[in-house]
């Protein structure tokens, strides 16, 4: 939970600061979007609405706001072989305002994230500009989140917050501060090159309330105690984008980054995307088709193990299969169907965009412990030995359907 | 000191003067390409922040996933 409500924060802050970015001397454009989204892979549903709106005030102001609402229902692998099955709502509320000034764009945003075990607040900021005939813009944008943690209990049913959480705090803090600085650069008249670099650091709290790591009783038994993690991680990330126009009106991109952290993660991303309209209409209107690919691989953090040799094995030990050496392959598809409707003249155009999503995780060090330990306190009829469990695999279907309107 | 570095030297003093006098090599009117909604880099903000975030959550790695943008400047 409290990865993936850092994840979304940081998302938003991108994404907002990216409009800038695009173009420091232009305000983006007055839009309003209503997405539903589902994900479904590994026993956990995720699916919600998402609401953005972007409305220009006067000629040198756009504000942006978005509502945001996750309804989780998880019976993970990580959940299965050391708690019980989950369902959770986090709602999101967020505003952005952009400042236009000659060639720059100064923007600020909040975040607020609400969720039963994790509450988040999140500033940002962000300066653009446009430089040598508007062929360059730079940026460099801020941002800092306070976030309080907090872990969940049943109590005659009920659940609430854990009152004796952390020593008896009932809560725990953690804090994360990123820098970034970002180049968008026009090479020729049908290519343009995008860089960024970020440095994220946090501070606090930072491992799962919930999380087990396992570790051996002798050779052929095992046992589970909490995760530790340290209490600080730096992250450097930097990528190169490109986008292509082709001769026939498609444009293609490509993407990569490099990331490596304190905690001695190093991953590389990779991405090739294709966009490609009809040069017709068809059922009146204009058609818009996509495609992408992205590979992504890692190497696991340094205090992470499938299974440790003992209890108390080291200082920091974790179980995180997001910690873990593993691929990934996600591949892509997406249709926009773009139209006008003559009785609505301040409407400059509709688009009505589905996207569909395949993700395929292969881990290289994180097993299946369900083979050994079971599901939910329910031991497997025929366990395997510690260690010796197929590794895990994650598949999931990620679904989008939302619709745009452009004033 | 190497071709290279004066190369850069002169760049970066270039670029720390203002450099006022560098002309544009693709002019506003040959933007036509990449002006198209086709070209940017995010087409639909909410649609990527959602991405961005089913990739954070089941990734190590965070970051550096704005890129910039895109477009023209065609202002």
């Amino acid at each position: 939970m409290a990865n993936k409500v850092r994840a979304r924060l940081w998302g938003f802050v991108i994404t907002c600061c990216a409009c800038t970015a695009s173009q420091a001397g232009v305000l983006p454009e007055d839009r309003a979007d209503v997405l539903y989204f589902r994900y479904d892979g590994g026993e956990v549903t995720i699916n919600g609405p998402s609401m953005l709106v972007r409305k220009s005030i006067g000629e040198h102001v756009s504000v942006a706001a978005n509502y945001y609402i996750d309804m989780v229902s998880s019976a993970s692998i990580d959940v299965q072989t050391s708690a019980s099955p989950y369902d959770d709502e986090r709602t999101q509320s967020s505003l952005a305002v952009d400042f236009l000034h000659g060639k720059s764009t100064y923007s600020i945003g909040y975040v607020n994230s609400d969720e039963s075990d994790y509450k988040a607040k999140t500033m940002f900021a962000a300066v653009s500009h446009d430089m040598f005939g508007d062929l360059t813009t730079v940026s460099f944008s801020f941002k800092n989140g306070k976030n309080d943690v907090f872990q969940n209990i049943k109590i005659d049913g009920i659940k609430q917050n854990d009152p004796n959480f952390n020593d008896g705090l009932g809560q725990a803090e953690m804090e994360s501060k990123g820098y970034s600085v970002s180049v968008s650069q026009i090479i020729t008249k049908n290519l343009v090159l995008a860089g960024q670099f970020e440095v994220i650091t946090d501070e606090g709290f930072l491992r799962s309330p919930y999380r087990s790591v396992r570790f051996f009783i002798g050779t052929d038994a095992q046992g589970q105690q909490s995760e530790e993690y340290p209490n600080t991680r730096s992250s450097n990330a930097a990528s190169i984008r490109a986008k292509y126009f082709l001769p026939w009106r498609a444009a293609l991109d490509g993407m990569y980054r490099f990331y490596t952290d304190t905690w001695g993660i190093v991953g590389h991303t990779g991405e090739l995307g294709y966009v490609h309209p009809l040069d017709r209409k068809f059922i009146g209107g204009d058609w818009i088709f996509e495609g992408r690919v992205r590979y992504y691989r890692q190497t696991a953090a340094d205090f992470y193990a499938d299974i440790f040799p003992r209890a108390d094995f080291s200082n920091f030990m974790a179980r995180d299969k997001e910690l873990a050496t593993y691929n990934a392959i996600t591949a892509g598809v997406g249709a926009t169907y773009e139209f006008k409707l003559e009785r609505f003249p301040w409407l400059s155009k509709g688009q009505i965009n589905l996207r569909y999503d395949h993700m395929m995780v292969n881990y290289d060090d994180f097993r299946d412990a369900t083979f050994s330990i079971g599901k939910f306190g329910v031991a497997p009829e025929n366990p395997l030995a510690p260690g010796t469990e197929p590794l895990y695999e994650l598949r999931a279907n990620i679904f989008q359907f939302y619709i745009s309107a452009f004033f | 000191m190497s071709i290279r570095g004066l190369f850069v030297i002169t760049a970066l003093a270039c670029a720390a003067s203002g450099c006022s006098s560098i002309e544009p090599w693709v002019k506003p009117y040959d933007r036509e390409n990449l002006a198209d909604p086709i070209m940017v880099f995010t087409r639909a903000p909410i649609s990527q922040d959602f991405l961005d975030h089913v990739f954070e959550s089941r990734e190590g790695s965070r970051g550096a996933t704005g890129g910039g943008g895109g477009g023209c400047g065609c202002n």
